[in-house]
């Protein structure tokens, strides 16, 4: 079984982000940069249906040249080689265009899986996979929990809003994959030690069959005309607990306040 | 010039219209025709509710394929129906079968996307859309390129509102998708959440990543209880199981305004604060003096929730 992963190397979420106004877009800085969260229960999920049913496990991002660090990650993680396409012309790409160069790398692959993540943890959008899944003329199976693979059938649990709903198809599929489907293992030393001889296949924008001007900004079709602030009116007091629960009194008085309690 | 044809995406609930659905008529209705798209076995007898909600039109499927939702019937259909009508802009809430549905048919046609949207206007001809840019900032972004343009409405960015018209019906019938039906749902499993409907709620109590474990999310339902309470959940913790995920606030969740919001463990990711900025009061606590909630919250305490909730709790309990 061939699994491809998509992964995105994106500004660390617990830091804070920066809007750069003039070029109109988020600061993506590569010492602040690491591999999405959100793509290691894509990583684990895959590592997993080749431990049980056999094959191999491969990344594929769109990123600057630094992304290799997040493609390291996962290789640490178990993975065992990865496509990184990179190319200053890419810069600016919306979700359309990502989607395109994502699924052409993928087409190349063959894959029986592949998976991403629900959404990135940096532009929230969704978007991505289920254009990927169109573009590659693959089913998409969704918000995924599970999965269970016999011969051919996959058939996983995928959320919905009042609860789950169990649903099958033949390989291959694109699946989009929630945190609940597995707990990411920690990379071991010796994993971070082999990882660093794995192989990163980098391709550019030529060799993927598309030109600069169906990339980056160039191709996007949405743009930011303007980007403003908005100001948060708040009055913010902010007390200290001693450890034992002294901040009790000061709650409970507040909620008095504003009539609740 | 004629008015933009404006449709919106339209899902039906086991009570009707989907209330999300609903609320997407009153800017389509704003911008020009608004005109529902709906298919659903269950699809019959709905259009007397959209037209009093301002469509004009309904086209309607009721095929059998749409008896459970799978994305690819939806979007061939939907393909071929945006061939013939050509609409000028699609508006889909936000949903888990809005976003599969948008996302292919995006990849599809294929056409640029706007997802979360606070807001949606034109500038002449030019689709204009507010989205978040980050914890501080907006942005206004537009589609360049081909109508239809796809953009995703924001839960509650809209409030549903009366137009007392009524719709005309166009029926139609589904088409297969080139690649035949690929997906079978086998199961359909309800997972309620026992508690109060949390976007009615008044008073939330909202728990996170920074409880630990999740068995100590009672003590954020034991407080939500003796404040009588719904109780809310962040995206990391309902991403990692502890919760089901109708416990979600956020932006891939619920939008709630309650009068108080009680956010214990959370340290207030954007994703979060989507779902919950707009309350009136917000008491966060967080061991974490740098949490972005404290920027928000009207009382920040910072301290152990799992030694601050038990103790709260026992002296609401006491006070009433």
């Amino acid at each position: 079984m061939k699994v491809v992963v998509c992964s995105k190397y994106i500004p660390d979420p617990n830091l804070p982000m920066t809007v750069d106004p003039e070029r109109k877009r988020l600061v993506r800085d590569p010492a602040q940069s690491i591999l999405d969260p959100g793509d290691e229960f894509g990583i684990e999920a895959a590592l997993k249906l080749v431990e049980e049913h056999g094959g191999e496990v491969v990344v594929v991002s769109m990123g600057p040249e630094a992304a290799d660090t997040a493609i390291r990650r996962a290789m640490a993680m178990g993975v065992e080689r990865a496509i990184l396409v990179t190319d200053p012309g890419l810069e600016g790409s919306d979700a359309l265009t990502t989607a395109q160069v994502l699924s052409r790398v993928v087409a190349t692959e063959e894959p029986d899986v592949v998976i991403c993540a629900t959404e990135s943890t940096d532009a929230y959008t969704g978007m991505v996979p289920g254009a990927m899944a169109a573009m590659l003329d693959f089913p998409q199976l969704t918000f995924v929990r599970s999965i269970q693979v016999e011969g051919s059938t996959i058939t996983v649990q995928r959320d919905y809003e009042n609860g789950y709903q169990s649903v099958k198809a033949e390989l291959p599929v694109l699946i989009t994959v929630t945190a609940s489907i597995a707990e990411p293992r920690y990379p071991s030393f010796k994993g971070m030690m082999q990882a660093k001889k794995k192989p990163i296949d980098t391709r550019d924008l030529g060799a993927i069959g598309l030109d600069a001007g169906q990339a980056g900004q160039a191709g996007a079709r949405e743009r930011v005309l303007e980007i403003r602030k908005v100001e948060i009116d708040k009055q913010t007091r902010v007390i200290e607990d001693d450890g034992a629960g002294s901040s009790v009194d000061e709650i409970v008085n507040y909620l008095k306040q504003v009539q609740v309690i | 010039m004629a008015d933009k044809r404006i449709w919106v995406w339209t899902e039906i609930a086991a009570d009707g219209v989907h209330p999300l659905s609903l609320e997407l008529l009153t800017p389509a209705r704003e911008l020009g025709s608004a005109e529902a798209v709906v298919f659903s076995a269950a699809g019959n007898g709905v259009s007397e509710t959209l037209g009093e909600y301002g469509a004009s039109v309904v086209h309607l499927a009721t095929d059998e394929v749409f008896s459970s939702f799978v994305a690819e019937p939806h979007v061939a259909t939907l393909a071929w129906l945006i061939e013939s009508e050509r609409p000028d802009l699609i508006l889909f809430p936000s949903t888990f079968p809005a976003r599969d549905v948008m996302a292919r048919l995006a990849g599809t046609l294929p056409r640029g996307v706007i997802a979360n949207a606070a807001k949606v206007e034109f500038d002449g001809d030019q689709l204009v859309a507010t989205v978040g840019y980050g914890p501080d900032s907006e942005a206004s972004v537009t589609l360049n390129g081909e109508a239809p343009y796809l953009v995703q409405i924001r839960r509650k960015a809209y409030g549903a509102s009366l137009a007392k018209g009524t719709a005309e019906v166009k029926e139609i019938d589904a088409v297969s998708s080139p690649s035949g039906n690929r997906v079978q749902v086998v199961e359909t499993v309800q997972e309620e959440s026992a508690g109060m409907n949390l976007e009615d709620a008044s008073v939330i109590v909202s728990g996170g990543r920074g409880l630990g474990q999740p068995d100590n999310f009672k003590l954020v339902e034991d407080l939500a209880k003796e404040m009588n309470a719904a109780v809310g959940a962040s995206r990391a913790i309902v991403d990692a199981g502890w919760v089901p995920y109708s416990y979600q606030v956020g932006q891939t969740g619920k939008t709630v305004k309650p009068s108080v919001y009680v956010a214990a463990g959370i340290s207030g990711a954007i994703q979060h604060i989507a779902g919950m900025g707009n309350s009136q009061y917000i008491v966060a606590i967080n061991n974490d003096p740098e949490a972005p909630i404290f920027e928000l919250a009207d009382l920040g305490v910072v301290g152990d929730a799992l030694t601050i909730l038990p103790k709260l709790t026992e002296r609401i309990k006491n006070e009433k």
